[in-house]
């Protein structure tokens, strides 16, 4: 078992290196390089190509990303173009708070996901259970930034109640002042998990459910907690599973839900860097985000060989 | 009282029968075809997403006003207007004419990158599965390389280093697709590859591309038709999203997304304007989603 | 035939060796299921070798070696003097010997009507799409299918029986000179078994075939065979003329296979189980004499030497691998001529 680990954790190794290839060659396919984008196009030829040797960019390309790569590893993300300071330094503050997002989303997504897809499941048949699938297929073709939009026009705009846009004061959120902005993006973020959480735990169950207790349980919840241990018990490896995956795409794809709300997230930090062609800052964002979600994919393997050794191949 | 005898099937009945029952036998897509139509939701489904086609692709026999036309005099007239009956956006354009013109450029963006995607990454992992060994490790290396990245991230990746726009638009979001579709592609392949029928071909002496074009496509056809067609929908999701980002199409095409994010500021104003487009995506989508799952109904047919 | 073909075997395999690497494991470190090791083998034109073992104990490796699906590690294949790979192509041989698969309904593309399915063959060789389905036509005829009635037919749509039938057809679309069957009638049920493997009799004598009968089922193979060939882990241990295998087994394993056949002859009951011990790993076979952990006669030279397949002294067509039946071998019961039956 130990074997599989370790081959999973070296089988990540060239996939981040793929990853980091991926980045570095968009970099240079993009049009115009790096000097282009500093000086203004008045400057005469040799003056750029001054710059570009200095930048050590007339080296092979090779070179360059070996170069790159090396910087990386040391923690070295470049420096903005925009703002002139570490990308590091803002990076780690954006993660931050998009931490801030994606902790309670994940929480209220999971929770609600497992309660509404079990609650689903049991009462199979009903209308419950067909107002759930109704409101799964509904989920599914939602954008979900557009969600955020209309609760944004419906809470901030029509009632007033709670703020469209922006975080309160940093730091962690116990006050009202904190809070109250959280609300909104946490929503709008969570919808996503669970939709899809509840959709794999409602299929869990069922099929549980035909399994073992045939004939011996009624529809209308005999719900001795030994059955419902015993069902969740079953349900919960693959449910952990998604929930992993799920934890991952929150973490790296917040930047929609982050624009609704210009939450001040990598997500953010990744739209303004859009913005203002801010290369470093969007590429070193990029591969954080990509890395932070192979190392959870790889997390989640791992779990789920420790839990159930049939998954091992 | 004599007994009466069985009354044996004559010989000519029986066989007129059988031979009738034989032609009958359809062919699997046929008999799934058949299966469709049987499906209520998925006509219903069906009809509505030709409505929007045509209303779509023949934008201007459906509107009256010049998706570009903008005055300030008319911005963001409210629902309901005299000859705006759905309003005006930010800068005074008719909403209907830019929500019926955007929905080309919106479909064209959901379409046409999962059609790319189908076609390269079913090939690549037919490729992979039927060749096995160092082909398929490359194949399969490169799609967990694109698997990595989540798709928006990926998708943001591509447009937002390369340019904004409708082609690297469709670039990126068909590169988002093209791995789910080789895993599918391969597994299916390397599964079939493995059956008695492919050693059978294989004994017979075939090439690995009559192989692939009798007995593997036949059957890696049918679950990653019904993979693409829901993709349709999140790849409409996601190129919206994209110009909502300011990453797809620019600004003043009218699309979805772009007009979700551009009437985004005036939602103060009229929040109920600034919704609109939204459900035109989800419609959209959610159309598709319905079909798919109605495909995939159909063709779950008993084999 | 010309005299010099009919005193050449229309098969001819020769030390053929197949293993597998065992999966899991880092690499470096693996190990090899010896599926086929070291076989030598003739089958002579107009006969049906039968090949009986029990599972895992090379057979259907053999059968798809010889179809050369599965490529050996050593050995060489002739078809009618011709080697596989010098003299003769694969392309070749494979017009030359077909094979039909035990499981009916996977060996059928789930997507393709019968008659397709048939004439494929014959459309990779060139045969113009028509013919090749006239052909199919002929050849479902011949298996007892009205070309009417079956030639669209899909393979869910048919039955076991009907399906293994076309399997038949498709096999002799190709127009083989030998047939391989790998557990072609396990599957079925016993009457539709009969039907087949007289189907199969009957095909023989029409078509000039010539067969390779794989099994478990002694009673079929002793049924359809001229010649039976036992198989153990991957070697052969005995060879010979079906009635002599059957009347007078040699092999401890023969015996004990044989042994263990349900009898409806009340006296021939057994109390004590032919056979004792667990079937060994075929990644780590015993040294010397692969049968020798379960084999009641074993000695110290069983497991210090591989017994080679020999014929027997006067016994002319048949051969064993046991220290028994081989003077000399150092085996105490090796002087005797035979064991008591």
């Amino acid at each position: 078992m130990w074997v599989f680990i370790v081959r999973r954790l070296l089988y990540a190794v060239p996939i981040l290196l793929g990853v980091s290839v991926l980045v570095f060659a968009l970099i240079h396919l993009a049009p115009g390089d790096v000097v282009d984008m500093l000086v203004p196009p008045e400057v005469p030829r040799e003056v750029a190509d001054l710059l570009r040797r200095r930048f050590a960019l007339d080296q092979p390309l090779h070179i360059q990303y070996l170069a790159w790569l090396g910087r990386l590893l040391v923690g070295d993300l470049g420096i903005s173009f925009f703002t002139n300071r570490p990308v590091a330094d803002e990076l780690f503050g954006a993660l931050q708070n998009t931490l801030m997002l994606a902790l309670p989303a994940a929480l209220l997504g999971f929770t609600l996901g497992v309660a509404l897809g079990a609650l689903a499941a049991f009462n199979r048949g009903t209308w419950l259970d067909k107002l759930f699938a109704s409101t799964a297929i509904t989920g599914v073709s939602l954008p979900h930034y557009w969600v955020g939009i209309v609760l944004v026009s419906l809470f901030a705009v029509i009632f007033d109640a709670l703020p469209a846009q922006g975080m309160g004061p940093p730091g962690v959120p116990l006050s009202a002042e904190q809070i109250k902005p959280l609300i909104l993006p946490v929503v709008t973020l969570s919808l996503i998990p669970m939709g899809v959480i509840s959709r794999l735990v409602r299929a869990n169950v069922l099929e549980i459910l035909s399994h073992e207790f045939v004939g011996t349980l009624h529809a209308k919840g005999l719900l001795s907690r030994r059955v419902l241990y015993h069902v969740m018990k079953n349900a919960a490896p693959s449910a952990l599973a998604l929930m992993g995956l799920q934890f991952g795409y929150l973490l790296a794809g917040s930047i929609l839900v982050e624009t609704v709300f210009n939450w001040p997230g990598s997500g953010g930090l990744m739209n303004l860097a859009i913005f203002r062609r801010d290369i470093p800052v969007l590429s070193a964002t990029i591969l954080v985000l990509a890395t932070i979600f192979v190392v959870i994919n790889i997390l989640v393997d791992v779990l789920q060989a420790l839990i159930d050794p049939r998954m091992r191949r | 009282m004599v007994d009466v005898p069985a009354v044996p099937i004559s010989p000519p009945d029986a066989a007129a029968e059988a031979v009738r029952r034989a032609q009958q036998s359809k062919s699997y897509w046929r008999r799934v075809w058949a299966r469709l139509r049987q499906d209520k939701v998925t006509l219903a489904m069906a009809t509505v997403l030709a409505l929007l086609l045509v209303s779509v692709i023949f934008a201007p026999y459906f509107t009256v006003h010049d998706p570009y036309d903008g005055s300030a005099l008319r911005r963001l007239k409210p629902v309901g207007t005299p000859g705006h009956w759905l309003g005006t956006d930010e800068v005074g354009r008719d909403l209907w004419s830019r929500m019926l013109y955007g929905g080309r450029l919106s479909l064209l963006a959901g379409v046409v990158p999962v059609a790319s995607a189908l076609l390269i990454g079913g090939f690549l992992g037919m490729l992979a599965g039927y060749a096995g060994g160092l082909v398929n490790s490359a194949v399969m290396r490169l799609a967990d390389v694109l698997y990595a990245f989540p798709s928006v991230l990926l998708a943001i990746a591509i447009t937002g280093i390369l340019g904004s726009g409708l082609r690297n638009t469709i670039i990126a979001l068909t590169a988002a697709f093209v791995p789910p579709i080789i895993r599918i592609s391969e597994s299916v392949t390397t599964q079939a590859r493995h059956l008695d029928f492919v050693e059978a071909a294989r004994a017979s002496g075939a090439g690995a591309l009559m192989i692939m074009r009798y007995h593997i496509l036949n059957n890696v056809l049918g679950p990653i038709l019904v993979y693409a067609t829901s993709l349709i929908s999140i790849s409409i999701i996601l190129s919206a999203g994209l110009s909502f980002l300011g990453l797809g199409v620019a600004p003043p095409h009218p699309e979805w997304g772009l007009m979700l994010n551009s009437l985004r500021q005036a939602l103060w104003v009229d929040p109920v304007i600034c919704a609109l487009p939204g459900v035109m995506i989800f419609i959209t989508s959610m159309c598709f989603n319905l079909l798919s799952d109605g495909l995939r109904q159909a063709m779950d047919v008993r084999l | 035939m010309s005299a010099a073909a009919a005193s050449r075997p229309l098969l001819r395999v020769d030390r053929l060796t197949k293993h597998f690497p065992a999966r899991g494991g880092l690499p470096g470190r693996r190990q090899a299921v010896q599926a086929v090791d070291d076989v030598s083998f003739e089958v002579w034109a107009g006969e049906t070798l039968g090949i009986v073992g029990e599972s895992g104990c090379g057979k259907s490796t053999t059968a798809r070696l010889l179809m050369h699906l599965v490529r050996p590690d050593s050995g060489t294949i002739a078809f009618d003097g011709k080697t596989l790979g010098s003299a003769m192509s694969r392309r070749d041989l494979h017009r030359q010997m077909q094979m039909v698969f035990q499981d009916s309904y996977s060996s059928l593309n789930p997507r393709l009507p019968a008659a397709v399915s048939i004439a494929f063959g014959p459309l990779v060789h060139g045969v113009a799409k028509p013919a090749a389905l006239g052909r199919a036509a002929d050849l479902l005829q011949a298996v007892g299918l009205d070309p009417a009635l079956f030639a669209n037919r899909y393979p869910h749509e048919l039955s076991g029986g009907q399906r293994q039938r076309i399997n038949v057809a498709r096999a002799l679309a190709m127009e083989p000179r030998l047939v391989i069957l790998d557990e072609a009638v396990s599957a079925l049920d016993k009457s539709i078994e009969a039907q087949v493997l007289n189907l199969l009799l009957d095909l023989k004598d029409r078509f000039d075939l010539t067969y390779v009968f794989i099994s478990h089922d002694l009673n079929v193979v002793r049924f359809i065979s001229d010649r039976v060939m036992v198989m153990y882990l991957g070697k052969i241990v005995e060879l010979g003329p079906v009635n002599w295998i059957y009347r007078e087994p040699r092999h401890p394993y023969t015996r004990a296979l044989l042994a263990a056949m349900p009898s409806m002859n009340p006296r021939r009951r057994t109390m004590a189980a032919p056979l004792f011990g667990d079937p060994p790993n075929p990644i780590n076979p015993p040294s010397g004499c692969r049968f020798r952990t379960r084999c009641p006669y074993a000695e110290a030279v069983c497991a210090a030497l591989q017994p080679e397949l020999a014929e027997m002294p006067g016994e002319d067509g048949r051969a064993i691998a046991c220290h028994i039946h081989r003077p000399g071998s150092g085996h105490s019961r090796a002087t005797q001529a035979a064991l008591a039956a």
